[in-house]
């Protein structure tokens, strides 16, 4: 994995994209959800991006969020960023994490609590219940104000009242719950459970945690300050 | 090293100037460095709850400017020790409020050592009742929180001070890492502070 600042410039467009994974498998998950299917061959990731229609420029912005902890873009990167690429990105890993981590996990939890008794179930059952309904509801607002939002701005027809900066205010919430269902599993279950079932929630549970923090990233760090540039030109 | 010397954790970004403030310390005996972070990230978070530091020297340049009047709540939550800010140039009167004290690049070796003994001064007689078990009296409010009484509910019901209350709500996050009152509530159902069936 790739974390020294030396390391910054190695994604390139004329990389190959199975290279790309072999660098960083993390990027898996940025593949699928920006629309680039496997079967790929030798293909580079401009010929991939140009085929799928998709900015290269954008794709190698969000790989290297993805995979360089602490990568903030430069401003000359997101000059060049295509807002609507974004946009899918965000939509698509909405999609992902409602459909398939949160089955996963449901999954996972599931046969976890295997061993309990119902009481136990029940209480466990009803947190991861409430967080999915929490986080669903965080996503749908996304859905629907602020990528419609953003689609105005893109076409110039965007109204007075709202901005890109007052939706940025409602994630604590759902990162605190996703901490504390860590904390819970790994030191709080009974005793019946099994250890190897824990620790595969666990891992689902850091592995989400970790793809929610670039994702985060992606929004505050990438959507807000485009968006923003764009709102201040319209007013211009 | 010396047992009974005070620990002090730094958490400062620059490693030069941490390691001269070590560097200070180690030769003028008393505190003892425990280590230094050069950043508050989640991993860092995990660190500091686990040193058992008496002062933390915190170089607010850790912090973006907004959350700099925040840092001391911000590190409450991961220990009880004593904060100074070590920096180089002023801060706010709001900023500079919330610490026990300030320190700079500039400063003498011995005032530096004088203001940490004296930041440390109202603590040495509190009692560290530190374990890592909950109180009585925390578990009788953990059971209030979990049924979803306010804080100034709860204040009236054990007559105490709101302020006690929310100090005991930091600690028992503390001691359980868990943050929510969804949260807090399973804790206590797992265990056994509270009944399901009273709870539904």
């Amino acid at each position: 994995m790739t974390t020294r600042s030396s390391d910054r410039h190695t994604f390139s467009a004329s990389m190959k994209l199975a290279d790309l994974i072999d660098i960083d498998f993390n990027l898996l998950g940025v593949f699928s959800r920006m629309g680039l299917r496997f079967g790929f061959g030798d293909e580079t990731v401009e010929e991939a991006c140009r085929k799928n229609s998709v900015d290269p420029d954008t794709f190698l912005l969000i790989c290297g969020v993805y995979s360089i902890d602490g990568y903030m873009p430069s401003k000359e990167s997101l000059k060049k960023v295509d807002v609507n690429d974004i946009v899918k990105y965000l939509h698509q890993s909405h999609s992902y994490y409602m459909n398939v981590t949160m089955k996963t996990l449901a999954d996972s939890i599931e046969r976890m609590m295997e061993p309990c008794g119902e009481k136990h179930k029940a209480i466990i059952w009803k947190f991861f219940s409430e967080y999915k309904e929490e986080l669903s509801k965080h996503f749908q607002y996304e859905e629907d104000v602020v990528f419609p939002y953003v689609g105005r701005v893109l076409n110039h027809t965007e109204e007075e009242g709202f901005t890109i900066n007052q939706y940025e205010e409602n994630h604590s919430n759902v990162d605190e719950k996703l901490g504390d269902l860590k904390n819970i599993v790994m030191k709080y279950l009974p005793q019946e459970c099994d250890g190897q079932q824990i620790n595969n929630v666990l891992m689902n549970l850091y592995s989400f945690e970790n793809d929610l923090a670039k994702h985060t990233i992606i929004e505050d760090g990438i959507l807000v300050p485009v968006v923003n540039r764009l709102e201040y030109h319209e007013e211009q | 090293m010396r047992s009974n010397s005070k620990k002090a954790l730094f958490i400062i970004p620059s490693i030069i100037l941490a390691r001269g403030l070590e560097s200070i310390l180690s030769d003028m005996g008393e505190f003892e460095t425990l280590g230094i972070l050069t950043d508050l990230s989640r991993s860092s978070e995990t660190r500091l709850r686990n040193m058992d530091a008496d002062i933390i020297i915190i170089d607010p340049i850790v912090f973006d400017y907004e959350s700099r009047a925040n840092i001391r709540s911000i590190l409450a939550e991961h220990s009880s020790a004593a904060v100074i800010a070590f920096t180089s140039y002023p801060l706010s009167d709001e900023a500079m409020k919330q610490f026990d004290d300030v320190i700079g690049p500039f400063d003498e070796p011995a005032a530096i050592i004088k203001k940490m003994r004296a930041a440390l001064e109202p603590r040495q007689d509190a009692s560290k009742t530190e374990g890592e078990d909950l109180s009585q009296r925390e578990k009788e409010i953990l059971v209030c929180v979990a049924k979803g009484m306010l804080n100034k509910e709860i204040a009236d019901a054990f007559n105490i001070s709101i302020y006690t209350v929310i100090t005991h709500r930091k600690n028992i996050t503390r001691k359980t890492g868990i943050k929510t009152v969804a949260g807090l509530t399973v804790y206590a159902l797992l265990n056994n502070l509270i009944d399901l069936n009273a709870f539904e």
